[in-house]
């Protein structure tokens, strides 16, 4: 019985954890690689589950529609980061304790937005695949979490390609490194930046069509999703984009273990614990290089 | 011992020369704050109305919020984004000592002050030494811990609220929520002068060194990381204190209003919407968006308070970063040009 308990709870430990990576994945961009604190990106998480819903509730699949999504939701973070920079960059200074209080109102008039126009019920999808579940022996591994689980490494995999192996990937790597390199170098440093904050958005849709698939969102599920995006980026350490894999399911297993053994109404304060933690003892995280 | 003589001269020098005119502006304060604190117990006489009391507590208790976040955000400049941890804190702080032991509220003041600056620092002592940014993230962080500590507490009634009979008000105070009108009042009060002390003292000159330049300070003798801690715990006190009469005032308290949005959201656009670089300040914001919004609850809903409050703090952030009284200051230096 014990063992049976202790194999499943790793295993939908890992599939959470790596849901979570992809949540991050996003922050871990803008945050890791820009170094802007854009604690709005649960909140375009969120958003992004919504229009996963809107698009199922006429028939179409989650991920079909989280991929006819990906451009729009590129152009919305363009325009978002060019707000952010006429805002701040133009005044010479990136105060970024102005710009989180910037980002978090953005995140709230969006939540709020979302409430107004779809009321306070959880929103959710309708699959083939969710209520199954895949079997191996002692293990239970769910579709509705083994899908988003599988999909999460797979666009974490072809981010880290693009920035390892394009020259416009490289340049994002680059930018907060050394704008005025860049700009020598012939490329505009808010252009990379823009376009930066473009993918991330995008990522967005995609980790809002995992949170739905796995479970039903309301509008202020990002509240909680701030904490674990966090910790999965400080964890990993900043800009360490295969890293968010480990780090997320390091954080997914510890919850799943905690919800088993303890309570699940313990586990929000898990990743919260973990990033705390990390924050007080291993400030660079697990793979980031001491700054 | 030799070594010493060549350090620069910290920040704490001498009198400064206009000494004079701050014990004269001290003392015009604090007559201020006495006949504001009397005029408060005139009230009590002569309204007759409750809701009068009931509506100016929450006002009023904004004013010691936004008094009490400034002290970190303003002048340390460190964003708070959990105002309601403390506050919900300080509030179940008083919630258990009344449960538990019948305690008065005067007592649960300055106990939950001394737990919410017990906090205050080791969320400073925790995150501080690397970037503010974490300092703002694990703020959020310290909402949803506190949250969900509550809600697995059988004792502090989880999920679904204490209910209790707070003691008999005093006499002399002329009803429940009159005395409590007076205690938050004189909370506020408190609040209002310890952020005044801070800014007229050597503790308020530092912050403005490390606000300039942390690195300039610090090589200038001030002590950056203690007075960073000194302001979270400050901060912390201030907030979880303002949380404590909750209980007596409502006789009742959940967890899903003490750690609510709508407290973290406005304490935070509260100062910057006043300004944040002096005590008028929250205090301007605190009383204006605290009276739109108690008059609005009654005409829209309390989502579209949330989503106006929204807008105009991310107005604020983009067009008037220093409030209300930045956008003053600017005018007259206009006028005077």
């Amino acid at each position: 019985m014990f063992a049976d308990q202790f194999i499943n709870a790793i295993g939908t430990g890992v599939m959470l954890g790596s849901i979570y990576a992809a949540l991050a994945l996003g922050l871990a961009v803008t945050f890791g690689l820009l170094h802007i604190p854009n604690i709005a990106h649960p909140a375009f998480v969120i958003a992004g589950a919504y229009v996963v819903a809107m698009g199922n509730s006429y028939g179409l699949d989650p991920l079909l529609v989280a991929l006819l999504a990906l451009a729009p939701f590129y152009v919305a973070g363009l325009g978002f980061y060019e707000f952010y920079a006429r805002v701040f960059e133009r005044r010479g200074s990136a105060d970024t304790m102005n710009a989180l209080t910037l980002f978090f109102g953005v995140s709230l008039v969006l939540e709020t937005l979302l409430l107004m126009r779809f009321g306070t019920n959880q929103q959710s999808v309708s699959v083939g695949y969710v209520g199954q579940s895949l079997t191996i022996g002692l293990l239970s591994l769910p579709y509705r979490l083994l899908v988003p689980a599988l999909l999460a490494p797979v666009m974490v995999a072809a981010l880290w390609l693009y920035l390892r192996h394009t020259h416009t990937g490289i340049a994002v790597r680059a930018v907060a490194h050394d704008e005025r390199a860049l700009s020598v170098s012939g490329i505009d440093p808010r252009w990379i930046k823009r376009h930066a904050f473009g993918i991330a958005a995008a990522t967005a849709v995609v980790a809002g069509a995992a949170l739905i698939i796995i479970g039903p969102v309301d509008p202020f599920g990002g509240r909680l999703q701030i904490g674990r995006a966090f910790a999965v980026v400080v964890l990993a350490g900043m800009g360490s984009i295969p890293g968010t894999i480990a780090a997320g399911i390091l954080i997914g297993v510890s919850e799943a273990l905690v919800s088993a053994f303890a309570s699940p109404s313990w586990a929000p304060a898990v990743a919260f614990s973990i990033l705390l933690a990390t924050l007080a003892l291993r400030p660079q995280g697990l793979f980031g290089a001491r700054r | 011992m030799t070594s010493k003589t060549s350090t620069l001269p910290a920040v704490r020098p001498a009198r400064p020369a206009g000494s004079r005119l701050t014990n004269v502006r001290s003392l015009a304060f604090i007559l201020g704050a006495l006949a504001i604190f009397a005029v408060g117990v005139f009230l009590t006489r002569a309204v007759e109305n409750p809701f009068f009391f009931f509506a100016s507590y929450i006002i009023i208790q904004y004013v010691a919020l936004a008094t009490g976040w400034n002290v970190l955000g303003g002048y340390a400049g460190y964003i708070n984004f959990g105002a309601a941890a403390f506050y919900g804190v300080g509030a179940y702080t008083g919630a258990l000592l009344l449960k538990a032991f019948d305690a008065p509220v005067l007592l649960c003041l300055p106990v939950a002050a001394a737990v919410g600056g017990v906090l205050g620092l080791l969320m400073g002592y925790m995150t501080l030494r690397v970037q503010g940014v974490y300092f703002a993230i694990a703020t959020i962080a310290l909402v949803v811990m506190a949250h969900t500590l509550v809600l697995n507490t059988d004792y502090l009634g989880g999920a679904s609220g204490l209910a209790l009979m707070p003691p008999e008000a005093p006499a002399w105070a002329g009803g429940q929520v009159q005395f409590l009108f007076l205690v938050m009042l004189g909370t506020a009060i408190f609040a209002v002068a310890v952020a005044r002390w801070i800014e007229v003292s050597w503790v308020g000159r530092g912050f403005r060194a490390l606000r300039a330049s942390e690195e300039a300070a610090e090589c200038a003798g001030v002590p950056t990381f203690r007075l960073k801690l000194a302001a979270c715990a400050i901060s912390g006190a201030i907030l979880s204190m303002t949380g404590a009469p909750l209980v007596f005032y409502a006789s009742f308290i959940e967890p899903e209003t003490v750690f609510g949005l709508a407290l973290a959201l406005n304490a935070i656009a509260m100062p910057l919407i006043g300004g944040k670089k002096s005590w008028p300040g929250p205090v301007i914001g605190a009383i204006l968006l605290g009276t739109v919004q108690q008059g609005a609850t009654i005409t829209i809903s309390s989502e579209l308070n949330i989503l106006l409050v929204g807008v105009v703090l991310i107005a604020v952030v983009a067009v008037a970063p220093d409030g209300i009284l930045g956008l003053l200051d600017r005018f007259k230096k206009g006028n005077r040009a």
